[in-house]
């Protein structure tokens, strides 16, 4: 850290391990916990859609971010809307992780999780609240959720609601597309739309 | 100290982002353990570490967004080894950073022990100014004393270092 030579008689202190900073690092993330200052916990997750980022509050489950998106670009979203008291801490995303792993193995149809959508606000809340009542495995309109929200002109801004949907895969937006049968925009890309529908068509 | 803005910086008037409390562990955690160390001991390092690292989490959101976050976290640090170092006292325990033979000569000393010899002034000068990388101005401010004090400290604890770590003298 510093050139200056007067420290060259420090050089020899013991390293310090990684080793070191895991087991540091996993006791003040379980103390924050505890003493309710882990304002977001956050974790990642290799799937067959690549690895997810995923991030919950005390409330559950805000964020389930896509690698294109870029991970630390997310963090930093996080931390300026929500808070900076952001921690890698698994422990507060164990059941999210066996779920979604259920789901890509093809064992889980629905998720039964606690969602904190304080990400989202107004109309677009309004349709993320809604799509979990499109079954696994069928697919709805754009135009079929706008009325469903009782906004039967408004789908386009449906479009935007599930194209920046913060809870992918879990809030299941990639069961909406267009009337003609495309896709549509996905926060993954369209691949990973592609595989999830591929997914629930198989299972 | 240099925990508030530098001259200058207010014309900028850029937005500085308050990163994710967990960029400020993996930037500064290997550093603020350093410094722990060579300040208590390894003993007691983890300790200060995770208490000084617990209360910087709790206090993140008010500190300004273009604090400098090092003085911020040795600050922290500092304080947090003076309650473990004092509850130790409280217990009545052994105190475990002052030796009990006089060194004379010092030759069977190893680095960590030279430096838990050093009298307690010198070997924080000697951490936060060439561990942390701290100006002897923060390095003052954090340990309560001049600017000179601290300079002379942490100059006085490198040069006791030197003669009661014999090591450094054969590899430089």
């Amino acid at each position: 850290m510093n050139t200056n030579h007067d420290a060259d008689v420090l050089r020899d202190l013991p390293a310090v391990t990684e080793a070191d900073l895991a087991a540091l690092h996993a006791r003040l993330a379980e103390r924050a916990a505890d003493d309710g200052v882990l304002d977001v916990a956050y974790r990642t997750l290799d799937t067959p859609v690549g690895t997810l980022l995923l991030a919950a509050t005390e409330a559950g489950l805000v964020r389930v971010a896509f690698p294109i998106e870029g991970h630390d670009e997310v963090l930093q979203a996080l931390a300026a809307r929500i808070s900076p008291r952001v921690l890698r801490a698994p422990a507060r995303l164990d059941a999210v992780s066996r779920e979604i792993d259920e789901y890509f193995a093809g064992r889980r149809r629905s998720f039964d999780l606690p969602l904190d959508y304080s990400l989202s606000s107004g109309f677009r809340r309004e349709v993320l609240t809604r799509l979990p009542g499109i079954g696994y495995g069928t697919t709805a309109s754009y135009a079929t959720v706008a009325a469903t929200v009782g906004s039967p002109r408004a789908f386009r801004a449906v479009g935007t609601a599930c194209a920046t949907n913060p809870l992918p895969v879990v809030v299941p937006c990639h069961r909406v597309i267009k009337s003609g049968g495309d896709l549509g925009r996905y926060r993954g890309g369209p691949d990973a739309k592609r595989f999830l529908l591929d997914l629930e068509a198989a299972a | 100290m240099s925990t508030s803005r530098s001259p200058g910086a207010g014309r900028l008037q850029h937005v500085t982002l308050k990163q994710p409390f967990e960029t400020i562990v993996a930037e500064h955690g290997t550093t603020v353990l350093r410094v722990c160390r060579a300040v208590l001991g390894t003993a007691d390092a983890d300790d200060a570490w995770s208490e000084t690292f617990l209360a910087a989490l709790k206090a993140y959101p008010q500190l300004a967004a273009d604090a400098n976050v090092e003085a911020w976290l040795v600050t922290i640090a500092h304080r947090k080894a003076i309650d473990i170092t004092r509850a130790a006292a409280r217990r009545a325990m052994p105190v475990a950073d002052v030796p009990a033979e006089p060194i004379e000569d010092g030759r069977d000393l190893d680095l960590a022990a030279a430096l838990a010899a050093l009298p307690r002034r010198q070997r924080e000068a000697v951490a936060y100014h060439y561990l942390a990388g701290l100006p002897y101005a923060d390095v003052a401010a954090v340990t309560g004393v001049s600017t000179d004090a601290a300079r002379r400290a942490a100059a006085d604890g490198i040069a006791r270092l030197r003669k009661t770590y014999p090591a450094n003298g054969e590899s430089s």
